[in-house]
């Protein structure tokens, strides 16, 4: 019955194709291509080769852009995987009241990133703010989170009176700050993913090991862990991909100067929209920056992907 | 028996407490969004409004007043008049005994208002609006007529074209914001409503979640359509959609918050006052009025407010919309 010829599929595809070609196609091969040239909001200037690259390789900005988005991945993937799979487990395991805490954890998901940072910078704040008065209970007093340049292990171990050399200093109080907030707005989501994933584990296998006598931790290592692991892929995954793109909070929460205290939080997406729009309107650097978080991106996806096929259960 | 109370107790106290790191930063904004700046300058960090009130007390009169200047037997204040703005009498010598201070609960809606007016946030809220639902409208028609093409119908370079949408989806959106930029100052878009439209009005994760729908609907369905002398387009519009209305509303749900909270591009493509939709007013406002925080928490609770009661009806819904667009995707 399938044979009337007398439609035109393309025709379908047509509007959202327009629109995919000229606003996400182009762009990404045009930026391959600026990268390439000296670029101003005009057009074309001059073909540079791979200047802007070997630039990229000398450039403290970027390197210390670069550091800084690492801090963040490494300390809010793990910390998110953690967090979301405890509390996805306790939540799977009450009845009474989950409706209520699935819809509390998840309010932060739904804000907007800039109230959120708006907000948090007023938590944070040494005058006022909610977290010195919280941390005043426990004895801890005068952190100037947001304008604190020093790294928290130097101030962990300061006041054991230990000395930490500036390179294992660790992220900046107000880059950690950063990972707080962040951490703090994802986790209801992730605890949603994945208590989704634990309510689709079979209710018998837990049961079989129960005959067997297996203790409730031999049951989350040997049952629970390996048969969430798709879930657990495609948070570390998803994660992971949205650290790298942190930007409101860096450009809301901290500053002036934004980019924090001696530019310890800048990350390297506010650097590119730093060199691509603020004053030296460098388009062409900018690209070259976003290209190479493109791949660095794109690598990571492909070795969770080649990892996730190896630990297939 | 025990150890499984103590467990149980144990979850619910965890499970608390995670909540409460959930809502209290809002409850907070809320809380200082209706203090005076006054009190918030004074130090006031509490999440109850309370103010000190001082009064001058005279004659069997009790009069609301300012202290101006305070030492061990005389005071300098302020009279207020009876609307409790304006002075009556200014710079009053009393003695300081007569001086009378009490707490009182007091919530200062006034701010809103202030915040409100202050920036034309009546017109931010405008502009997100008609940004949102353009954007929803146009994506849910390309998405629709996209999806139902890759799920239901044989063409050359299908294929082909799909896996280069869903390649596409995985660029993040920095990457391409430079040279979209370009794009867009060369066509002569930059601050104009176009420029926040029109590159969003396909999506394509919706045209892929919608195409993984359209696949599930059993061929006798269409064919039984066929023979009944639909068209293409009125197999669509009569049978798919409807049948498709759950994972239509996911759609709607998704384009909506994303478009409601997207702030780097309008940021980027956008530098005149008129156009600027809400996020990128507030984070102006935020600079501006740094501090003034009682009005920028106001602000920020009126900014987040329409979503959040969304949210709160909708909850069901969006929640199980974020975990099958995880899952699938």
């Amino acid at each position: 019955m399938r044979t009337k010829k007398s439609y035109f599929p393309f025709g379908y595809i047509l509007p959202a194709f327009l629109i995919v070609f000229a606003f996400r196609l182009i762009p990404i091969v045009l930026s391959f291509i600026i990268s390439f040239f000296k670029w101003t909001i005009h057009g074309p200037e001059e073909f540079i080769g791979l200047q802007n690259y070997i630039k990229l390789f000398q450039d403290p900005g970027f390197w210390q852009s670069l550091i800084n988005t690492f801090y963040l991945v490494v300390f809010i993937v793990p910390v998110t995987l953690i967090l979301s799979l405890f509390f996805a487990n306790l939540l799977n395991r009450t009845k009474k009241l989950s409706g209520l805490f699935r819809t509390t954890y998840f309010i932060p998901t739904v804000t907007s990133l800039v109230a959120i940072s708006i907000l948090w910078k007023l938590i944070f704040s040494p005058h006022g703010g909610l977290m010195n008065h919280v941390l005043g209970f426990f004895s801890i007093h005068g952190l100037n989170w947001l304008s604190e340049p020093r790294g928290i292990f130097t101030l962990l171990f300061g006041t054991i009176g230990i000395n930490i050399p500036k390179a294992f200093g660790g992220p900046s109080l107000a880059l950690f700050a950063i990972i707080i907030v962040s951490i703090w707005r994802s986790l209801g989501y992730n605890t949603i993913i994945y208590l989704a994933g634990l309510q689709n584990i079979p209710e018998v296998y837990y049961e079989a090991a129960e005959i067997d006598g297996a203790s409730k931790w031999k049951q989350f290592f040997n049952i629970t862990i390996p048969l969430i692991s798709p879930t657990t892929f495609y948070v570390l995954l998803m994660t992971t991909i949205t650290t790298f793109q942190v930007f409101s909070q860096v450009y809301l929460m901290t500053g002036p100067p934004i980019g924090g205290p001696l530019g310890t939080t800048k990350v390297i997406v506010y650097y590119i929209f730093d060199i691509g729009f603020g004053e030296s309107q460098n388009l062409s650097y900018a690209s070259a920056i976003a290209l190479v978080l493109f791949f660095i991106i794109l690598g990571l996806t492909m070795l969770q992907k080649r990892l996730e096929k190896r630990v297939q259960y | 028996m025990l150890k499984r109370y103590f467990g149980k107790g144990f979850s619910y106290f965890m499970l608390i407490f995670c909540g409460l790191i959930m809502v209290v930063p809002f409850i907070w904004m809320v809380s200082t969004s209706l203090k005076s700046q006054t009190a918030i300058n004074k130090g006031s960090v509490g999440f109850i409004p309370i103010e000190f009130v001082n009064y001058y007390v005279h004659d069997g009169k009790k009069e609301l007043c300012e202290i101006v200047t305070e030492e061990e037997d005389l005071t300098v204040i302020n009279i207020y008049d009876n609307d409790g703005k304006t002075f009556k009498e200014s710079y009053v010598k009393v003695p300081t005994e007569n001086i009378k201070s009490s707490k009182h609960l007091k919530f200062h809606w006034e701010n809103f208002k202030e915040a409100f007016t202050k920036v034309p946030f009546g017109r931010y809220f405008l502009n997100t609006l008609f940004v949102s639902f353009s954007v929803l409208i146009g994506v849910l028609i390309t998405s629709c007529l996209a999806a139902y093409a890759f799920a239901r119908m044989r063409f050359k370079g299908r294929d082909f074209i799909f896996y280069l949408f869903i390649s596409m989806m995985m660029v993040p959106q920095p990457i391409y914001l430079i040279p979209s930029y370009f794009l867009l100052t060369k066509l002569g878009w930059i601050n104009t409503y176009q420029a926040l439209i029109i590159p969003w009005i396909a999506n394509i994760f919706s045209i892929f979640l919608l195409r993984q729908q359209f696949k599930t609907i059993p061929q006798d369905l269409f064919d039984a359509a066929v023979i009944d002398g639909c068209s293409r387009f009125e197999i669509l519009w009569r049978i798919v959609l409807p049948i498709s209305k759950p994972i239509l509303a996911t759609t709607a749900i998704f384009t909506l918050i994303g478009s409601w909270n997207s702030f780097m591009w309008p940021l980027v493509m956008t530098s005149s006052d008129n156009l600027r939709v809400l996020q990128v007013g507030l984070s102006y406002f935020a600079q501006e009025a740094s501090s003034s925080t009682a009005l920028l928490m106001s602000a920020s609770t009126f900014s987040i407010a329409p979503l959040l009661i969304l949210f709160l009806f909708a909850q069901r819904q969006i929640i199980s919309s974020f975990i099958s667009s995880g899952l699938k995707g």
